[in-house]
């Protein structure tokens, strides 16, 4: 069935109650494991955008982006190869910097990775840092041994490189999709 | 002018084309329901005992009559009495357009009195579920649910509308739209045309039609496919129908209680034909293994289908019936004599042994011409009804194959009598399945439908049982339904007509005066508790477990 791999889908959904749950429910009726999922509206106010990092076999990857191409409420579905994509995480982290010698080391750090310190306190700091998941995970690992205080990040954004757009993939759906109006 | 919103909503079932609503009443309703009485003869309502049943007789009536069926209940419980009817429809892609209430807007999210989120329950049972909370929206969801319903895939919508919105006066008057349906898609000239190349070098042709094949209307493009390919022909148990059963290029039933013929033909062939067909797990076991020597070509409707379960070697998404035909067209007669007689061959082997309830079967074909509808509830009386019974027309068996629902029966023959008029609809069912809504006796009676059931009643639930003595050593938890009622006079309660029968003989007899009775009747049939359905193909290499006993 081949082997497991982490695919990029890029989902366009029209903006309505229930859209959200309906994608992820999807995800869990159907048996595969959502890694990350990131949603927010594009230049049109009634269209949003939502990029879902799966794991699973390619087969199950093809599998899924048809299921979610039959939902109601979903315009187009294309599956992004990672050598043809630019993804952005954007990730919050805060972590313990007592003394000055620990807040310098951390500084370099996030030098290091083009990383921006967005507020500091006596104890702590936070740093943003938008990058690749596999950028934001080393420089997680250096962080993690200052002590991180909490995190949070928003999940793979991701879009074609190039000038093809998601959009170029609607009209050929739409001659396919036949269940849907 | 101003009307009342619930009017849009019988507006526009009459717009397309409705004539009869199956449901049951309740508060937030009341607006629709008032409606519908103002409709008259122009909207025929069936009120049923329990929303489980109208939902089933709305899928029933879909089935026969090639018409989106529609289903009414009311919010809370009378909603999530739907959902088995519901998901019997989506596992067996009927198209039935479900209409409930809910609480008005400002009772909405407060845990009101039968609020429950009906449209969230339904979502992974049907094709799209509605919210409607604004009228202006009515006509727009109503008629875009029944395109829905019906297009592509068939399948189940739902239509949740708070009961603030069915009372509301809104201006304007309703304009009447034509029905809109999505157009059948046909198959793509490369597809076709990769079809014959693989058609050509193909020498055990052989074709898999399933419930898409009924659906779509192309029984009849099939086996000429069929005939031109020289490929024999078996068919899931959606698929019954599709070939007559006596057509010598019917092979039968694939899967778990499928034909030897079928089985060892799947086996065999070097391109299968798969027509509308899902490859659920009672046809494709192990579907690594399925068709293991074969090319595999899978047509449907539903790209999501193709590779879901079972590898395809090619695929066309398209409409059966269209895709059927342009296959027809394009590719040369082909003759594969010694394959086609290698079939034939496996097709007269005989079984070893028939359980006492084909020949039950066998008599109501017999005295019903081999032409009544023939609704059945799930079980083993379920399995012998589709191994025995010789069907002979696509659509004539109306049984929950996807889900597997008890109690569907009675239910989904009640809509298919009303479909169907004039035909005759049997319905055979077990004693545990007619237990759980025989409740419908009393639907048959109010609206005159003269369904006879015929109960096979081995005092078991017969299929479990057959599990407990293959795979568990006759430990029989809970099988056992040493209880009542008596059927006949339970029958006789109801107001139908009441027949027992403790043999053949006896079977005849009252299968011929319940034909004639007039009016709906059941016929209390003993069998033995240990006949089996058989063959049961099961395990890693799928064989007969029913073999050794
Ligand atoms: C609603 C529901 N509950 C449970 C089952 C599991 N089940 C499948 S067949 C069967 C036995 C059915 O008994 P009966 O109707 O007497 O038919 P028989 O097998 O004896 O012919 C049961 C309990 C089911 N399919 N549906
Ligand atoms: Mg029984």
């Amino acid at each position: 069935m081949g082997e497991e791999t982490s695919h990029i889908l890029s989902v366009l959904v029209e903006n309505e109650a229930g859209v959200l749950s309906q994608v992820s429910r999807l995800f869990s009726r159907r048996g595969f494991n959502i890694e990350s999922l990131a949603v927010g509206t594009t230049d049109d106010v009634n269209v949003s955008r939502m990029t879902i990092v799966v794991k699973g076999t390619d087969r199950m990857a093809e599998q899924i982006s048809k299921q979610l191409g039959k939902l109601q409420p979903v315009i187009s579905v294309i599956r992004l190869p990672r050598e043809d994509a630019v993804s952005r995480e954007l990730m919050l982290v805060k972590v313990e910097a007592q003394t000055s010698q620990k807040r310098d080391d951390i500084i370099r750090i996030v030098n290091v990775f083009r990383a921006n310190v967005i507020d500091m306190a006596r104890n702590s700091m936070t740093i943003e840092v938008s990058a690749s998941s596999a950028k934001s995970e080393a420089m997680l690992s250096l962080l993690k041994e200052h002590g991180i205080i909490e995190l949070v990040r928003t999940g793979v954004v991701a879009v074609e490189r190039g000038s093809s757009s998601i959009y170029d993939y609607r009209r050929e759906r739409e001659e396919f999709d036949l269940g849907k109006i | 002018m101003r009307i009342r919103a619930a009017k849009i909503v019988t507006q526009c079932l009459l717009e397309q084309g409705v004539d009869t609503v199956f449901g049951y009443p309740g508060s937030t309703v009341l607006d629709i329901y008032d409606e519908i009485y103002l409709c008259g003869r122009r909207l025929k309502h069936i009120l049923t005992s329990h929303e489980q049943a109208a939902a089933h007789a709305a899928d029933g009536y879909a089935r026969i009559s090639g018409k989106p069926g529609v289903c009414i209940a009311t919010s809370g419980p009378g909603a999530t009495n739907l959902v088995t009817g519901i998901a019997a429809a989506y596992m067996d892609s009927s198209p039935v357009v479900f209409i409930t209430g809910n609480v008005a807007e400002d009772r909405i999210g407060k845990d009101s009195f039968q609020e429950v989120d009906i449209t969230g329950i339904a979502m992974p049972i049907t094709k799209s579920t509605y919210l409607v909370r604004s009228a202006e929206k009515l006509p727009h969801v109503m008629r875009q649910a029944f395109a829905v319903a019906c297009g592509g895939r068939p399948g189940p919508v739902l239509i949740d509308i708070l009961s603030s919105v069915t009372n509301k006066r809104v201006r304007g008057e309703y304009e009447p739209a034509e029905p809109v349906r999505i157009p059948a898609a046909p198959a793509a000239q490369t597809d076709v045309d990769t079809f014959a190349g693989m058609a050509a070098k193909a020498s055990k042709p052989l074709i898999l039609a399933g419930g898409g094949v009924i659906r779509s209307g192309a029984a009849d493009d099939l086996v000429r496919l069929a005939r031109k390919l020289s490929a024999p022909v078996c068919t899931t148990l959606m698929g019954l129908g599709i070939a007559e059963a006596d057509d010598p290029i019917n092979m039968g039933m694939a899967g778990m209680h499928g034909t030897y013929a079928a089985r060892t033909l799947l086996n065999e062939c070097d391109m299968l034909v798969a027509v509308g067909v899902r490859f659920s797990d009672r046809l494709a076991p192990d579907p690594e293994k399925f068709a293991p020597s074969a090319r595999i070509v899978h047509i449907d409707i539903d790209r999501a289908e193709i590779e879901k379960n079972v590898r395809a070697d090619h695929y066309i998404v398209a409409d059966a019936s269209l895709a059927l035909r342009q296959l027809c067209e394009a590719l040369p007669r082909k003759d594969c004599p010694e394959w086609m007689e290698h079939a034939r061959r496996l097709r007269a082997r005989t079984e070893r042994k028939s359980p006492a309830a084909r020949a039950i079967i066998e008599e109501i074909a017999r005295q019903t011409d081999k032409d009544a509808i023939i609704a059945t509830d799930v079980g083993q009386h379920q399995l012998w009804t589709c191994q025995y019974y010789p069907f002979s027309r696509p659509g004539q068996l109306v049984t929950s194959g996807g889900y597997g629902a008890m109690g569907f029966g009675l239910s989904a023959a009640v809509g298919a009598q009303i479909a169907a008029k004039d035909r005759r609809v049997i319905h055979i069912t077990g004693d545990g399945s007619f237990r759980m809504n025989c409740g419908e006796l009393a639907t048959t009676a109010a609206y005159g439908l003269p369904v006879v059931t015929v109960i096979l009643n081995n005092g078991v639930l017969g299929m479990v049982r057959q599990w407990q003595t293959l795979l568990y050593n006759g430990r029989y938890s809970q099988t056992n339904l040493d209880r009542g009622p008596d059927f006949s006079a339970l029958a006789r309660a109801y107001g139908v007509g009441a027949y027992k029968a403790e043999d053949l003989q006896e079977f005849k007899t009252a299968f011929s005066d319940a034909l004639g009775c007039g009016k709906a009747a059941v016929i209390d049939c003993r069998i033995p508790e240990d006949d089996m359905v058989a063959p049961s193909f099961f395990g890693p290499d799928f064989t007969d477990i029913t073999s050794e006993v």
